[in-house]
């Protein structure tokens, strides 16, 4: 059994829980540095960056979570996205630069400029994926070892590492789970060591 | 590629969840709120308190010290128009506001109809007192609903009214035969489409915040444990002697709203909170929950 965490300090943390729950996997919110115990992954919800941030050093360090990470699957979406890569040069965000991309903080201007878009993904292209875009981060230079699964406007918007996925959309907020099914079986591989390289 | 659908409009209210929304009248306080982990302010030119001591009309705040707000925050910004008043929700939408607060702590600019909301693409969030309020602004294209409360006061026993009254109508609608339902919209007041979602649901159809009388950490947790998913600090904040130490408490008290350990650590070495008026004793033409319907 896969025991999956979803980092509660704020934001969308709920709506994922439920779209791991009904992909079959075991959930545990995060709240405590406790319970990253026996975690085999993470997923860091959409929310506000700066909030989390400001959470880190209360119940659960930046520094947990960043030793959490170094050797364990993690899932940022949006504002989880934004903490897993680096290069929002802002004090108010504290970047875990786990994932190698620049990332540009709420890069398409205020909310009525957030929208919606099909895209497609690189592991199941036929069928669209109804991504919805909130005061979306953009990713601005993937490095050169993230594998792109999929893009929107010229700018990829669902990335991979080696132990990390990335979305600037949310995922959680639609029925298809074909993306968090993806990070499940991510999961899987790595937990059995049979994932060598991306 | 889509804007300002609903699934847009939601997606931001779902993402302030956990959270906790500041109202702030300049720069320094916006940056103060943000500092201590506000997940989005409410920028306004007097906070709810100073409305009622001014007196006067209560209008949509200037854009300008609105634009500065949002020049000084990473965060979203809100800002609020009169009931009714769509053309000052047409401005605010114009200059970028990330949600516009139809809000009956400004005049109401009409007393018949709330605004259509349905025509913008900014999302707007809306006070109500009970479940049947709540469906109306839902139906009008809320993306976010929050209880009135009895805002500028410091007392959170209206708020506390409000969403045991909201929560209390969605449980007994959820218990419902189907049969029942047309005459529970009816009695309600509200369109049947919706009554029946929540009933199916159990739930509200967009994410259900707390305003109106939130001034300590321990009122932020009683809102959360009564079901608001979030909540909204007016008066409560700015009018302490303790700003940005309150500030910050509140926001811990919102995430660990379940530990009252939590609770009392950040409750401890405030200074006071916002001296406030007891909502009970205020003349009924003065009390702003009941603007709108």
């Amino acid at each position: 059994m896969i025991k999956t965490g979803v980092l509660a300090v704020q934001g969308a943390f709920a709506r994922h829980a439920s779209a791991l729950e009904a992909c079959g996997a075991d959930v545990r919110i995060v709240k405590y540095r406790e319970d990253l115990e026996d975690l085999d992954a993470l997923i860091l919800p959409g929310g506000e960056s700066t909030t989390m941030t400001r959470l880190f050093g209360f119940r659960i360090d930046y520094e947990d979570l960043y030793r959490f990470a170094q050797s364990r699957p993690v899932f940022g979406t949006c504002a989880g996205l934004i903490l897993l890569g680096h290069g929002a040069h802002d004090p108010r965000v504290r970047q875990f630069s786990l994932l190698d991309a620049d990332i540009t903080r709420n890069a398409y201007g205020s909310q009525k400029e957030s929208f919606v878009e099909d895209i497609s993904l690189s592991f199941d292209p036929d069928t669209p994926f109804h991504a919805v875009f909130i005061r979306a981060p953009r990713i601005d230079r993937p490095g050169a070892e993230l594998r792109i699964l999929a893009s929107s406007g010229g700018h990829p918007v669902l990335v991979e590492s080696q132990l990390y996925l990335g979305a600037t959309f949310h995922p959680e907020l639609t029925e298809d789970r074909r993306i968090h099914r993806y990070f499940i079986q991510k999961i899987k591989e790595i937990k059995n060591g049979k994932k060598q390289s991306a | 590629m889509k804007k300002g659908t609903f699934e847009v409009k939601v997606g931001l209210a779902e993402m302030l969840k956990g959270g906790v929304i500041m109202d702030v009248t300049n720069v320094e306080q916006a940056k103060i709120a943000e500092d201590a982990g506000a997940v989005s302010v409410m920028a306004l030119e007097r906070i709810p308190a100073d409305i009622r001591a001014h007196g006067g009309i209560a209008r949509m705040s200037n854009p300008e010290m609105i634009l500065k707000i949002r020049e000084a925050v990473s965060i979203p910004v809100m800002a609020k128009c009169r009931i009714g008043h769509f053309a000052e929700a047409q401005i605010l939408q114009e200059i970028g506001v990330d949600f516009i607060d139809e809000s009956e702590v400004l005049t109401p600019a009409d007393e018949e109809n709330h605004i259509w909301k349905k025509d913008f693409r900014v999302p707007f969030v809306c006070g109500c007192r009970n479940l049947g309020e709540a469906l109306r602004r839902i139906g009008e294209g809320a993306a976010m609903i929050r209880t009135k409360g009895e805002p500028g006061t410091g007392d959170i026993v209206e708020a506390v009214r409000h969403m045991r009254m909201v929560m209390g109508e969605i449980r007994r609608l959820a218990n419902l035969d189907r049969a029942e339902l047309m005459a529970a919209a009816k009695n309600l007041g509200a369109p049947f489409e919706l009554v029946e979602w929540v009933a199916q649901n159990g739930k509200l159809p967009v994410p259900n915040f707390a305003a109106g009388g939130i001034a300590t950490p321990a009122d932020a947790s009683l809102m959360m444990q009564l079901g608001a998913e979030s909540v909204f600090v007016g008066s409560g904040i700015f009018k302490s002697d303790d700003p940005q130490q309150r500030a910050e408490a509140i926001v811990k008290a919102v995430t660990h709203y379940q530990d009252p350990a939590v609770l009392a650590e950040v409750s401890k070495g405030l200074k006071d909170a916002m001296s406030g008026l007891a909502a009970a004793t205020l003349p009924e033409e003065e009390k702003m929950a009941k603007r709108g319907w």
